[in-house]
């Protein structure tokens, strides 16, 4: 086997396993930036799942064809936004405990829907979708030598759009007024408040965003890797999510670079069968590499990670 | 009259619990009534699934057996202002070492139980140890540390399985019955349910943590952190000795939990393809419970109750199982967002002077 087909094997792997991890994990950002812990990544993502899955299959029953899984991504934003705001009015102005709400989203986003999986097909799981996400080779660039095989060959719309996004919401994030807002309030809200920033409104506007991707992030792997939505379809990657932002340090491209190393981890403990020198390694060490070097990062080996320092606590008015 | 009742502190403490799991029911009966479904029928179905057959009954007592344990551990942490949402890891590393030690040692009863019961305290103790160990030396918070490692735990541990314990099934051998804590008296007053001995050692759980926190010099140092940690570095005690320590026990507590399942329940250990969930639902018995002993008995017999009877709403009224999930989601809710519950009592009382 050549460095050539091994890459060929690996690279479009990890780039299509890493895309649910970008979109929820810039999802994280928004919310953290503004302050608010957000463990119910996992519980949106399971949101964003189900949508996508009952969506496209209701569009294709619709004649949609084709569109459906891409008109499905944004029913899964709005009602990931939508879904979000359990979170955003328990943490944000019932001020309640963040991570316990967050835990509680989880709990409610896998009991919700698959009971109303069990409720519409009579079963525990959702038919297969007939249209997925499918891989398409990009025109011209697909012939190019080298990078042609590696990043444009039989790849998915979705994983440059989640690589997009993440420029975007670099951009958004430190060079926008937005972004500043965003910020100063989960920094230091007192501060922001007395510059009339609306403190519990960007806090609101940051959990919704959240939602917002983390929807796109579950629908994309609903529709790209599962085909079909049961209770155990998102299995941790939203935890993984929420790993890929701390380790990226809560900057959009540091988040893109770790759920990318996420996404190859994963892909390796899938194509390392057929890689020879990996072949003897224990599959379980890239199982938890992820959650190990998140631990490591946090400890401070791998460079220290520095949260937000308004993150978690409830802003109250007049106090410092 | 009831603005003189509602005063006093403690009430609300209990009430807010109270009207807690009332509103998660009320919800829960919309739902029901949203796909129309009668409420009625779908509790009445719930609560004959939990007491219309002494082997449900017993199956819930089962059920309460890890759920009280891994509440314990929540709450223990909680009173030392730790968040421990690594039960779940913590439980299936704890499962994992006693069912080995159920396996592979030889001895007699008298001290293969305790020895497998104490593997997998032990497990648990250190699963609980590094993240105790990280927060007080380099102040990572506990709540991310403790995630991970509950990913750690679960592909580890079926990596131990299927290298070295793997039996047909994708499981493990079982445990010798001298390591088991399968009683066949128990068996068989509650028609043949899988209640086991470890349900008492639950209940001894509950005094341990009680006397702990409330008679030991130790308990009070852990509250006092709990309450200001820069007060209590100020009063002259160990604050970091005393985080790495609430871990340890918490997890301990949790190991206990898994222990239960693997000597109690089933007697191995399967591979497992998720959470067990024990742990997370012991975050919901703590917070339920406000970090009592008392109030983690009562708040597992509810969770264990809803669990054990949801098939039965299932299988008699035809409402799916999960609306028991979305109840105990919304029950924790509103305990965590008793702000809401606390200002309608705070505006009852001023209304009534």
């Amino acid at each position: 086997m050549s460095w050539m087909d091994i890459l060929a094997l690996v690279v479009p792997a990890t780039v299509f396993l890493a895309a649910p991890l970008i979109f929820t994990a810039l999802g994280g950002l928004f919310s953290e930036r503004s302050g608010v812990v957000n463990i119910g990544l996992e519980g949106l993502m399971v949101i964003g799942a189900f949508t996508g899955i009952v969506t496209t299959l209701y569009l294709e029953g619709l004649g949609f064809g084709a569109w459906s899984p891409w008109l499905s991504l944004i029913a899964a934003v709005l009602v990931g936004a939508l879904f979000s705001l359990f979170h955003a009015v328990a943490s944000i102005t019932l001020k309640a405990d963040q991570i316990v709400s967050g835990v509680a989203l989880n709990f409610l986003a896998v009991g919700l829907t698959v009971f109303m999986v069990r409720n519409i097909f009579g079963k525990g799981q959702t038919d297969y979708v007939t249209y997925r996400i499918s891989r398409e080779n990009i025109p011209l660039l697909q012939d190019l030598p080298l990078l042609g095989p590696l990043f444009f060959q039989r790849v998915y719309y979705t994983s440059f759009l989640a690589i997009a996004a993440a420029i975007v919401a670099w951009y958004v994030v430190f060079y926008t007024p937005f972004g500043l807002r965003l910020r100063s309030v989960g920094e230091h809200p007192m501060a922001a408040d007395t510059m009339g920033i609306k403190v519990n409104k960007m806090r609101y506007i940051g959990v919704m965003l959240s939602g917002a991707f983390a929807g796109i992030g579950g629908a994309v792997f609903a529709l790209t890797t599962a085909g079909n939505f049961a209770g155990n379809t998102i299995a941790g990657q939203g935890f993984m999510a929420l790993a890929a932002l701390i380790f990226g340090k809560w900057h959009p491209l540091g988040a893109l670079g770790a759920a990318l190393f996420f996404g190859l981890a994963q892909s390796l403990s899938i194509t390392g069968q057929a890689i020879p020198f990996l072949q003897n390694v224990p599959q379980v060490y890239l199982l938890i590499a992820p959650y190990v070097l998140t631990i490591l990062a946090l400890a401070g080996f791998v460079g220290k990670a520095e949260a937000p320092k308004a993150i978690g606590k409830p802003y109250e008015k007049g106090s410092r | 009259m009831i603005h003189k009742w509602l005063n006093k502190g403690k009430v609300t403490n209990i009430l807010i619990p109270l009207i807690s799991v009332f509103l998660g029911i009320i919800v829960g009966a919309i739902i029901m009534l949203f796909i129309g479904q009668n409420p009625f029928v779908g509790y009445s179905a719930l609560l004959s699934g939990v007491f219309g057959d002494v082997y449900y009954f017993g199956e819930m007592l089962r059920m309460m057996t890890p759920l009280i344990l891994a509440g314990l551990a929540v709450a223990f942490a909680f009173r030392t202002g730790l968040f421990n949402i690594g039960v779940e890891g913590q439980l299936i590393v704890g499962w994992l070492a006693s069912v080995a030690v159920g396996i592979l040692v030889d001895a007699p009863a008298i001290i293969h139980l305790p020895l497998a019961i104490l593997a997998g305290a032990l497990a648990g103790a250190l699963w609980g140890f590094i993240p105790g160990f990280l927060k007080a030396r380099f102040y990572v918070h506990e709540v991310i540390v403790t995630i991970m490692m509950n990913y750690v735990a679960l592909y580890v541990s079926n990596y131990l399985i299927r290298t070295y314990l793997l039996a047909p099934g994708e499981r493990t051998e079982r445990i010798s019955s001298s390591a088991s804590l399968a009683s066949p008296f128990l068996q068989s007053i509650t028609d043949f349910s899988r209640l086991h001995y470890g349900f008492f050692i639950a209940i001894f759980a509950c005094l341990i943590l009680w006397f702990i926190l409330w008679k030991t010099t130790l308990g009070f140092e852990l509250r006092a952190v709990g309450y200001n940690k820069h007060a209590s570095q100020y009063a002259g005690m160990n604050v970091n000795r005393n985080v790495i320590l609430a871990m340890v026990i918490s997890g301990g507590f949790a190991g206990l939990a898994g222990a239960m399942e693997g000597l109690g329940t089933y007697g191995y250990m399967s591979i497992l393809a998720g959470f067990t969930g024990v742990g997370f639902n012991g975050i919901a018995v703590a917070l339920l419970g406000a970090n009592t002993s008392i109030g983690v008995f009562l708040a597992a017999a509810l969770f264990g109750g809803l669990t054990v009877g949801a098939p039965n709403m299932q299988s008699q009224a035809g409402i799916p199982p999960e609306l028991v999930s979305i109840v105990i989601a919304l029950i924790i809710f509103f305990v965590a967002s008793s702000y809401l519950i606390r200002l309608v009592i705070n505006r009852l009382q001023k209304e009534g002077k």
